[in-house]
């Protein structure tokens, strides 16, 4: 079985954690990722900006670099909805790249899919004693439908208490470019999700998109709030350690 | 107004009683309608007959159109068709010359919002007072609506009483009821002068020629039962088939607007009033609009856009609505449904561009439209063809040819990778960067950002591959017979396929 890990632009760039976490805890369960050193990045930046030319030149490299795998994890909801929603639009002209692009779609999962609904598995042996709350990714939850998954998971680890977060599926602001184009707007919105993120007086905010999590982190870093913000691998990775 | 949707935007996050306001009644409003889906049950089946309907109705659109015309006009209506603004304008003008009016009361229409008949009306001498209490609030402000359902939302009790107020020559104390049995004596003068009323439609059926209008204070009512004439605006999309597609429509407008199983007046109207009516215009009039509206049918792209039934659910989950309110969109139409719709109606006139990027693309719109328009793809498909025909905006043309340098070749991506790694550094203190540079300065204008990880992944690749080419456990038979079985099902599904 081939197992390749799309490791998404921004954890290979800015938090390679999760990545190292998503390896470690598939190597644990007895499955060897590799890592096809040559895809870059699914194209969503450019895409949603509408520059579908440039969104295709890093999107073929992904189509490139899967194409001899059984089965792709992506630690992100949002990158993976780019993959299974979008990609078919973007190669729409192109028959040969739409059929690589409709069988990329039907291997590559988001982490929490890719344990619950694929390896069936939904207690991984983590213990993380602490006051956690969700941030539902808006990607992740509406476009791909990831909803139960992660808090499957996250109701399985013990010691952990999961704490409701206020207005949950309320988008965080991240948006991409929206957070530099509207960045008044943007900012507004991820001043309401911090305040709700510290309402729940969680001590962890868990997630399963880079993207938001930064955008979340670096306003709480703002305002001088010193919250762990973590992705769920990186937390289940953490909590299975020593074990 | 304000030139882009950024700078009017910038002026609404500095209006608390706006925000306040704003995030109040949005907030009532989607969770009354989210615990009236839970109640009704089914939702999702609901929601997805809705959209037949109206999937079917637009692609059939000549057919019923005709079909709702000779029904009308069977029953004594009068069935005017308008291409555009100015004709719509001009029909009404020479309706209320013949009859020789001298005002006009309304209720609520956001198609007489679209033409600015307000405006025509006014110009002709003609008074016209909006009797639907939001509407006759903010025609007393002089100022547009900034929700499709709720017009004064942007403001709060204490300014609405301020409004009137001034009406009553008086101070009202800011108490709902107070103010509400104000407005109610001041319009009852009003339906008994007027000399036309003027409605807008909700619904036109074209089983029967008839008109469905869904209200809350009876003032539609008043208005097509008082007047010797109405006039009757209708989109051109505004149509479905039959009565037992209203009965789906009940179901999902009431619900998805404002959380009511059923709104408090539910009103058909069938031509103009019959000897045996006991009241009724004599003369009905119903003006079917396009204005703009033609451009979306056969276009694949937007031309689900006819099938909104304008309920507003979009807007009150919207969270870039939330913050803003609606006068920020600078259009009739406000929110999700507003940002494409405006540009759609102007053939995506490149005036309007602007309003397509504020939007995260979050979804929350197509999730909780009735007849699920993805407005959020729509979105995209208009910053697509803002940088296909439009004029982009140059900095991020340059940002795009740079991301696609890099992202079309790994080897390109991994130096760049490396020197950022040298540049961050340059940029931080205490593992921190807080640089308002660039395309960093809106970011960190709300966000301090910690310094990326020595390495990237791709560079780190090879130490972790060793580490987990020691640790890795044995392979467990069940997790490869589950894997096998993933994999033998997508073979037959596509086989299948083929
Ligand atoms: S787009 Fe959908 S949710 Fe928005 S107003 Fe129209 S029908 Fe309602």
């Amino acid at each position: 079985m081939n197992v390749s890990l799309f490791i998404t632009c921004l954890s290979d760039a800015v938090h390679p954690g999760v990545g190292k976490a998503i390896a470690r805890l598939l190597a644990r369960h007895g499955i060897a990722v590799d890592f096809p050193a040559i895809q870059t990045c699914c194209g969503q930046p450019a895409f949603n900006s509408g520059y579908w030319e440039e969104a295709r030149a890093a999107a073929q490299t992904l189509l490139a670099a899967f194409d001899e795998s059984d089965f792709v994890i992506s630690p992100s909801g949002s990158c993976t909805g780019m993959i299974h929603h979008y990609f078919p639009k973007l190669f729409a002209d192109d028959p040969v790249q739409l059929k690589k692009a409709r069988s990329l779609a039907e291997k590559t999962f988001e982490f929490s899919q890719f344990f619950v609904n694929v390896l069936g598995l939904e207690r991984l042996g983590a213990r993380f004693p602490h006051k956690v709350t969700y941030h539902p990714s808006c990607h992740g939850s509406r476009i791909l439908g990831v909803k139960n998954e992660p808090l499957t998971l996250l109701q399985n680890v013990e010691g952990l208490e999961l704490v409701p977060l206020p207005y949950a599926e309320d988008c965080c602001g991240f948006g991409g470019t929206f957070a530099v184009k509207m960045s008044e707007i943007s900012g507004a919105m991820v001043e309401e999700k911090v305040d709700h993120v510290l309402e729940s007086e969680a001590e962890v905010l868990v997630g399963l998109d880079l993207g938001c999590l930064l955008n979340i982190a670096g306003h709480l870093r703002y305002r001088g709030k010193n919250l762990r913000v973590m992705h769920l691998a990186e937390l289940l990775e953490e909590g299975v350690r020593g074990q | 107004m304000k030139d882009s949707v950024r700078e009017r935007a910038q002026a609404a996050l500095q209006d608390d009683y706006l925000r306040n306001a704003v995030k109040f009644t949005t907030e009532r409003l989607r969770s009354g309608k989210q615990s009236a889906a839970a109640e009704l049950g089914h939702w999702e089946e609901w929601r997805e007959r809705g959209r037949a309907i109206r999937l079917h109705t637009i692609a059939h659109l000549d057919y019923y159109l005709a079909q709702f015309a000779d029904n009308a006009r069977q029953q004594g209506a009068h069935v005017h068709f308008a291409f555009t603004k100015e004709e719509a304008v001009a029909i009404t003008l020479e309706i209320a010359r013949r009859n020789k009016a001298r005002s006009v009361v309304k209720s609520k229409s956001m198609v007489s919002e679209e033409l600015h008949m307000n405006e025509a009306l006014a110009e002709a001498g003609i008074e016209t007072v909006e009797t639907d209490l939001g509407e006759y609030i903010i025609q007393l402000a002089n100022e547009p609506p900034s929700h499709i359902i709720i017009p004064a939302i942007h403001k709060n009790k204490e300014q609405i009483a301020e409004v009137l107020s001034r009406e009553a020559g008086k101070q009202l104390p800011a108490e709902t009821s107070v103010l509400a049995q104000f407005a109610r004596q001041k319009l009852r003068q009003k339906f008994l002068q007027a000399d036309i009323g003027m409605t807008g439609c909700n619904f036109a059926i074209a089983e029967s020629g008839s008109i469905v209008l869904f209200e809350n204070e009876g003032n539609a009512r008043m208005v097509s039962t008082l007047p010797r004439t109405q006039i009757t605006l209708m989109g051109m999309e505004r149509i479905i088939p039959t009565w037992a597609d209203l009965e789906v429509m009940a179901t999902l407008l009431p619900r998805s607007a404002t959380g009511q199983k059923l709104t408090v007046y539910l009103s058909g109207i069938t031509g103009p009033k019959r000897t045996e009516d006991s009241d009724g215009p004599e003369e009905l009039h119903i003006i079917i609009i396009d204005n703009g509206r033609s451009l979306q049918l056969g276009d694949p792209d937007f031309q689900e856009l006819l099938n909104c039934i304008r309920c507003g659910a979009c807007l009150n989950v919207c969270p870039v609505y939330r913050q803003i309110g609606g006068h920020s969109y600078g259009s009739t139409y406000s929110g999700p449904i507003g940002a494409v719709l405006t540009p759609a109606l102007v053939k995506n006139a490149a005036e309007w561009n602007d309003i397509a990027y504020a939007s995260s693309l979050c979804g929350a719109c197509y999730e909780a439209c009735p007849v699920k328009i993805p407005l959020h793809d729509m979105l995209v498909y208009l910053r697509h063809r803002t940088v296909t025909k439009g004029r982009p905006d140059l900095q991020e043309k340059l940002g795009m040819k740079g991301f696609r340098y890099l992202m079309s070749d790994y080897r390109r991506l991994r130096k760049a990778l490396r020197l950022g790694r040298v540049g961050q550094k340059l940029l931080s203190r205490n593992g921190v960067i807080k640089a308002k540079l660039g395309p960093l300065k809106g970011w960190h204008r709300y966000r301090h950002t910690q310094l990326a990880a020595e390495q990237a992944f791709r560079d780190n690749w090879p130490v972790l591959k060793q580490e987990l080419n020691r640790s890795l456990a044995q392979a467990d038979p069940r997790i490869e017979e589950r894997l096998q079985a993933w994999v033998a099902k997508r073979e037959r599904g596509n086989e299948y396929d083929a």
